[in-house]
């Protein structure tokens, strides 16, 4: 479970976050949607720790993000935007390098590592180094490696972004399981298709502020539109400009 | 701890599987010094050596007019040919390079000599070109010689001991020992060593900070419940490891490097032994925690690897610093200068190529003041990798 209350960041003259509050459910998908720029990824990074608040606490699990971060980091699995791979290791040993650093005990993780494998479907390339392989391929294997530890809290910044269809495809059935299985399960994007067929609960951010958080049902009521893409437009279109 | 062996090791695994580490780390940086040195110093023993020992040939306008003084130069492994047949082609063919050196002896060289007034002896050269330098000089040294003999030789007949002309008997006595002259010679090599050890590392170095944040590594890795000073720690140490590596091969490489060097004709016995070998190691090794955390540091705050390649390449010419300013001032080892991290290498290095007695303290300051300031630099690193600012 992920909470988030009252975040403000700000990177020098830029006021990222506003005052950003929502909470993500376990067995539950939220979505965080928003156009580019609208704080999206800050607000994910505050989540995974890479970056501090200026003021505003997030929890995960009740973890204080800023209070003491490595409890909080050992309860997420993170898919940074853009996470890249070490080149010279294969599929399987970037995974358990993973493993490894979550402090797993060693004699689980080599079958842990065989189940992410199998449960991400990429036994064709594990043993292969993973210099070369395709946005697709990388995709999978950052996936497994960051739910090698069964995280109960899952933040995917994007996780789409250069996928093909059906690596889309495989993406969203893999996300329905973690939310079978009890997972709380956070993404951003900007793809209105993509988030009108996972999520559970959609928070609307816009301008460093959250526009509206409800389900897509909730939300189409809300803005009077039956089109979930007005909707979304209607919505960012409430939050008055950063001065 | 643990942490820090896995990453550690990880580490180790990557770069031994990088082509472009392996080159660097185990091939280039190794080897550069080595063959450098090898050619120069085959270089400047032919030069030095093969002529010293060849007849010179010395082209002679108007030799008819001297016989004796031309059988005097053939006797001391001169010679003597055809030069140009005029002065002024004499002085044409030296301009353009076709002559090292022509000596012209004027009709009136006989005449002059019978009267004791001073014969003329011409001895064209172009001071300018340094090549030639070694052929006038050998002719201008058997010209003077002949010289002194033939004044001697007039003293003696007016009855007056050649001694007069002597008053004083000037005597160097030359006090360097073989490995002593060796040194100054081998000085140089501490570099070398220096510039191995830092490229082994380099790689790692920047990879740290620069290299995963271009590859998008960082980030994921950021987010893992793991302190961030045991990631930077890992690093650096298998960065240091790669170093000493490369530091090994180089000295290894030197070792039979100087094995095939003709330095005993030179007058030098190298001081480079394998026990040599095994305490040059251990003196320099402290220096690759300083070369890693200065590498590391200098590599955070760009922006790709590229540009971190750019300004890390200006570490690895950092260290020649204090060594040319020391090298120009000609200071002696002091326990304040072992404080200075590759300048009380190079101090100790010299000293023990010249095989001089170790001095305990120096060794000791120069190991704890490297790895003090190494541990310092690592602690700065580890404080620039909790910035937020890292991930660019």
């Amino acid at each position: 479970m992920i909470r988030v209350s009252g975040l403000h960041k700000s990177f020098g003259e830029v006021h990222a976050l506003r005052g950003v509050s929502f909470e993500a459910k376990n067995g539950r998908v939220t979505g965080l949607l928003g156009p580019n720029g609208a704080g999206k990824s800050t607000t994910l990074r505050i989540l995974y720790t890479v970056l501090k608040p200026d003021s505003g606490t997030a929890t995960i699990d009740g973890v204080d993000v800023v209070g003491d971060a490595l409890a909080a980091r050992s309860r997420i699995g993170t898919l940074p935007h853009g996470s890249g791979l070490y080149p010279h290791l294969t599929a399987r040993e970037n995974i358990a390098y993973y493993a490894m650093l979550y402090d797993m005990s060693p004699e689980i993780i080599d079958e842990r590592v065989q189940t992410v494998i199998d449960q991400l479907d990429i036994n064709d390339f594990a043993d292969r180094r993973t210099k070369g392989f395709s946005q697709g391929q990388r995709t999978k294997v950052s996936l497994a490696r960051s739910l090698v530890h069964e995280p109960q809290n899952i933040i995917l910044d994007e996780p789409s972004n250069g996928l093909d269809v059906m690596a889309t495809r495989s993406l969203r059935e893999l996300i329905r399981q973690l939310k079978a299985a009890g997972r709380c399960v956070l993404f951003s994007s900007h793809v209105m298709q993509e988030v009108a067929a996972l999520c559970d609960e959609i928070v609307i951010i816009a301008q460093g502020k959250v526009a509206m958080h409800d389900s897509p049902d909730g939300i189409r009521n809300a803005t009077g539109c039956t089109d979930l893409e007005e909707a979304f437009v209607k919505a960012i279109l409430t939050v008055e400009p950063a001065e | 701890m643990k942490t820090i062996r896995i990453v550690f090791f990880k580490e180790i695994t990557d770069n031994f599987r990088d082509r472009r580490t392996l080159l660097t780390a185990l091939l280039m940086g190794p080897l550069f010094g080595p063959i450098l040195f090898a050619f120069v110093i085959n270089l400047s023993v032919n030069q030095s050596l093969s002529n010293e020992n060849e007849a010179l040939d010395l082209p002679v306008i108007g030799h008819e007019h001297a016989p004796n003084l031309i059988a005097y130069l053939q006797s001391s492994n001169i010679n003597i040919i055809d030069g140009p047949a005029t002065r002024e082609a004499a002085i044409e063919a030296v301009t353009n390079g076709e002559h090292d050196v022509v000596i012209v002896i004027p009709d009136t060289f006989a005449q002059d000599l019978s009267e004791l007034i001073p014969a003329t002896v011409e001895v064209i050269t172009d001071q300018a070109n340094t090549q030639a330098e070694r052929e006038t000089r050998r002719a201008r040294r058997a010209l003077q010689a002949y010289n002194q003999e033939l004044a001697a030789l007039r003293l003696t007949i007016r009855g007056v001991s050649p001694q007069v002309m002597r008053p004083l008997n000037i005597d160097e006595v030359d006090v360097s020992t073989p490995s002593g002259r060796s040194a100054m010679l081998l000085g140089m090599l501490s570099y070398f060593f220096i510039f191995a050890l830092l490229t082994g590392g380099m790689n790692l170095a920047i990879d740290a900070t620069a290299g995963e944040r271009e590859r998008g590594s960082l980030e994921p890795l950021l987010c893992l419940p793991v302190k961030r000073d045991h990631l930077i720690f890992g690093k650096i140490f298998a960065a240091c490891l790669f170093m000493a590596i490369s530091l090994s091969l180089s000295l290894t490489c030197f070792y039979f490097t100087l094995k095939f060097m003709p330095l005993v004709e030179l007058g030098m016995t190298p001081n480079f032994g394998p026990l040599v070998v095994l305490t040059a190691f251990l003196l320099l090794v402290p220096f690759a925690l300083v070369g890693a955390s200065l590498m590391t540091m200098v590599a955070s705050f760009t922006k790709s690897f590229k540009e971190a390649q750019t300004w890390v390449s200006v570490v690895l010419l950092a260290p020649t610093l204090p060594i040319l300013i020391v090298s120009i001032l000609m200071v002696r080892p002091s326990t304040a200068l072992m404080f200075i991290p590759s300048l009380s290498q190079h101090l100790l290095l010299v000293g023990l190529i010249r095989n001089e007695p170790v001095n305990t303290l120096h060794v000791v300051v120069s190991v704890g003041g490297t790895l003090i300031i190494g541990a310092f630099l690592t602690w700065v690193c580890a404080r620039l990798y909790r910035r937020e600012g890292l991930l660019g």
